[in-house]
This record gives C-alpha cells, sequence and structure tokens, in this order.
C-alpha cells in the first residue's frame, strides 16, 4: 500500500511525534493536577469537616467561590495574574496551579461528603475504645471515606482530564492543541478532531477502568 | 508584595460591554438548557423504550459526549461540519448547537433517573382510572418526574453557564471573551479578571438561590 502525501495515514504517520507530544502534555497536566488536587483536597476536606469554625469559613469560602467560576476563568486569571506578581512560570505551569485549585475544590467538597456519610456510631465507637483523634481519622473514619469517595473521585479525575484541554487557549500545545496545529498544515480537519477525540475517550476509559479496578479491590470494606 | 496599583475606570468604563456579555452567557445557557431538556427527555424515553435499536445509539451518544472534552465538540462542530457539507450556521448557531448537544447527553441521564424512581403504583393508578398511554405520561408521569429532578435541572443551567466560558474560543463576545479583550487593550490584569471571577460567581449565586426557591414552591409531591 502506498500513502500519498493527503491521505489521513500518512499524515497521521508524519504527525505522530507533535501527536505524541501533546498526548506527554495532556497526561502530565492530569497526572500532576490529579496527584496535587487529591493532596490538598483531603486536608481541606478534612477542615470542611472537622475544622474549627474560622478554619470551616474559610475552607466553605474557598470551595463555594472556587466552584462558581469557570475554570477557563481561572486558567487565564492565574495565567496573567502570576505574571503581574513577578512569578514568571511557563503556561503549563500556570495552567497546572489553575485546574488543581478548582479540582481541589471538588475533592474536598466530595471528601466531606464522604466523611459525613459514615455513620456517627462509628466515631463513637472509636471514642469509646480510646483512640485519639487522628487515630479515629486513619484507621476509622478515612478508611471507610475513602471507599465511598472513590466514584466521584474518579470522576473529578475524568473531567481533570477534559479540562486540560483549556490549557490550549493559553498556549499549552496539550493534545488538542497539537491535533489543531497538524490540521493547520494538512487541513484535514474532520480526521484529526475525531482522532484527538479518540485519544481522549481512551484516556478516560483508561481511568474510568482503573476506577472501576480500585472500587472492586476495596469493595470488602462495605459495612 | 508587588505595588499593584487599582485603577478601576476600566471597569466603570466598561461596564456596559460586561453586561452585555453576561447577558448573552446567561441567554446562551438558558437556550442551550432548552433545546438539551427536550434532547434529553427524547433520549431518556428511548433508553427506556426496551427497544435495542433506539436504546443502544443513544446510549453510545451520551458516552461519547460525556467522554469528549467540551472544547473539542466546540471545535469540531465549528470547524468540522462545514467540512461534511453543513453551511450556513454563524458561531452563534453552531455554538448552541454544541452546548445542546452536551446539556442533551447530561439531561438524558438526568431524567432517565427521573423517570426509573417513579413510584410504579402511579403508573398502575394511572391505569386503573383509565388513562391513555400518553395521558399517563402528560399527567401523571412528567409532572413528578420533573420535580424530581428540578434539583439536577438547576445545577446543570449553573454548569452551563460555566461552559458558555468556553465560547470565547470561536470568538462569541460573552463574558471571557470580552474580559479578555479588555485585558488585552488595558492590560489592567487584576481589575478585569477580579471583575470577570465575581460576575460570575454571583450570576451562579444568584441562580442557585432562586432555583431553590423555585424548588421549594414546587416540592409538593414527594
Amino acid at each position: 500500500m502506498d500513502l500519498q502525501p493527503g491521505d489521513f495515514l500518512f499524515e497521521l504517520w508524519q504527525a505522530r511525534f507533535s501527536l505524541w507530544a501533546g498526548i506527554v502534555a495532556t497526561v502530565s497536566s492530569s497526572a500532576l493536577t490529579i496527584l496535587a488536587s487529591t493532596l490538598c483536597g483531603t486536608l481541606l476536606g478534612l477542615v470542611l469537616a472537622y475544622g474549627g469554625p474560622i478554619a470551616r469559613a474559610l475552607a466553605r469560602l474557598y470551595v463555594d467561590v472556587l466552584r462558581g467560576i469557570p475554570v477557563l476563568v481561572l486558567i487565564l486569571f492565574t495565567y496573567y495574574g502570576l505574571a503581574l506578581f513577578g512569578i514568571n512560570v511557563p503556561a503549563f505551569w500556570a495552567g497546572v496551579i489553575a485546574l488543581s485549585a478548582f479540582a481541589t475544590a471538588h475533592v474536598a467538597e466530595t471528601l466531606r461528603g464522604a466523611v459525613e456519610s459514615v455513620p456517627a456510631g462509628q466515631m463513637e465507637a472509636a471514642k469509646a475504645i480510646g483512640l485519639r483523634f487522628p487515630q479515629r481519622l486513619r484507621d476509622v473514619i478515612l478508611p471507610q471515606a475513602l471507599r465511598r469517595m472513590l466514584p466521584p473521585w474518579v470522576n473529578t479525575g475524568l473531567e481533570v482530564v477534559k479540562g486540560t484541554t483549556l490549557l490550549s487557549v493559553i498556549g499549552v500545545v496539550e493534545l488538542l492543541l497539537a491535533s489543531q496545529q497538524v490540521m493547520a498544515r494538512n487541513y484535514l480537519i474532520i480526521d484529526f478532531y475525531l482522532t484527538a477525540g479518540a485519544f481522549y475517550l481512551v484516556i478516560n476509559a483508561a481511568i474510568a477502568q482503573l476506577g472501576a479496578a480500585l472500587e472492586r479491590r476495596f469493595s470488602y470494606l462495605r459495612y | 508584595m508587588i505595588d499593584y496599583h487599582f485603577d478601576w475606570s476600566v471597569i466603570s468604563r466598561n461596564s456596559g460591554r460586561f453586561a452585555e456579555a453576561l447577558g448573552l452567557g446567561l441567554g446562551l445557557a438558558v437556550l442551550s438548557l432548552a433545546i438539551g431538556c427536550a434532547l434529553g427527555l427524547a433520549c431518556a424515553y428511548a433508553r427506556l423504550s426496551g427497544k435495542p435499536w433506539l436504546a443502544w445509539p443513544v446510549r453510545g451518544y451520551v458516552e461519547l459526549i460525556r467522554c469528549t472534552p467540551l472544547l473539542l465538540l466546540i471545535f469540531f462542530i465549528y470547524f468540522g461540519l462545514p467540512e461534511l457539507g453543513l453551511y450556513g450556521m454563524d458561531k452563534f448557531q453552531s455554538f448552541v448547537l454544541t452546548l445542546s448537544l452536551y446539556a442533551g447527553a447530561y439531561m438524558c441521564e438526568v431524567f432517565r433517573a427521573g423517570l426509573a424512581s417513579i413510584p410504579k403504583q402511579y403508573v398502575e393508578a394511572a391505569k386503573a382510572i383509565g388513562l391513555r398511554p400518553w395521558q399517563r405520561q402528560r399527567w401523571v408521569v412528567l409532572p413528578v418526574m420533573i420535580r424530581i429532578t428540578l434539583p439536577s435541572i438547576s445545577n446543570n443551567l449553573i454548569s452551563l453557564f460555566k461552559d458558555t466560558s468556553l465560547a470565547a474560543a470561536i470568538a462569541i463576545p460573552e463574558l471571557t471573551f470580552t474580559a479578555r479583550q479588555i485585558n488585552a487593550n488595558t492590560f489592567r490584569v487584576m481589575e478585569v479578571w477580579l471583575t470577570a471571577s465575581a460576575l460570575y460567581l454571583a450570576t451562579a449565586w444568584l441562580l442557585a438561590a432562586l432555583l431553590r426557591r423555585v424548588e421549594r414552591r414546587y416540592a409538593s409531591i414527594r
């Protein structure tokens, strides 16, 4: 089979390095965002659930504000705003910071819901056998809460992967912008949008599978 | 801390543009939600029809839309459809089409869950008093279903309103696009983006409060 320039497969082969770089950017920004937001979100969620009145009010304000602003605005704000304060981070990092700030709010809210859905008796029983607060949290509440948190956490992960497309707006060459740059060379608009869509489907399906596997793995934590 | 001098006059000078942009975003969201609800309801009935040739394509549509980034859909429909021979849509129509398709997939899931949660006795009672199939849907199933799904519908409206910010990518002059433009022209970074954020936030909160009132008003059936 001989492929001509202008054939989809020929152009796809020509574009393999650009697209691969785009996939790497998409996956790495998603992974960094998911990691950072899971860590910060868990802490913030614990503040929401157990913090003192002032800490809780501040955390609530953060969560409600971040959830009320579109991610694109957050990204643009971070990108232009950080530069203003003399922090010259590359667009990639500005995007990761903005996405993480957004996802942190979602994870925090999810964790709060999960912690509060653990029956009060569990906390009382843990108190009754003399565990201190960190122990109660680590050994009793969190194992149960994290199990309940898995499905919405996986959903947040999917949202983050989809959200990384917005980084293209500030010039990060992730999968979408990489595809568009390829299209600008060969005008195979339909083919390469479908290709990009297929890649996103694969990435998201992989995350969903991973989430399902984790849920099966921890399904014994049911009560 | 860098010394940054706030100059809010840029906001007051452009307040008309901000207001127009906000209205446009709201309009796009409401219009898309309306079309999306109709589409979603049809899809939900198709999913529950028990006919595989109806249910499976709808399932594919829902999964496809939910796994694809919205920005990709916007570009695909705006730049891709003309390639396929569908000319004549301006950017507004193209965006409303995209957002409606997007909302339709989410509303389909909402309505499917809502329809599935209606107690069987309601339908049996409706049968017993002699209502025809479409009358049962119109007077018994749908009114209850709408009340059950109202909170999800309002959540969807708020998230669609936030999603209208992506219209900036195809140069629709809504709030994000306007803010970006004013930012580029004046470079009053903080003022412009704080205003845009505050406007989004205030609108989202107002919508939420308003819709919660509507929910309370119609929460009579439980």
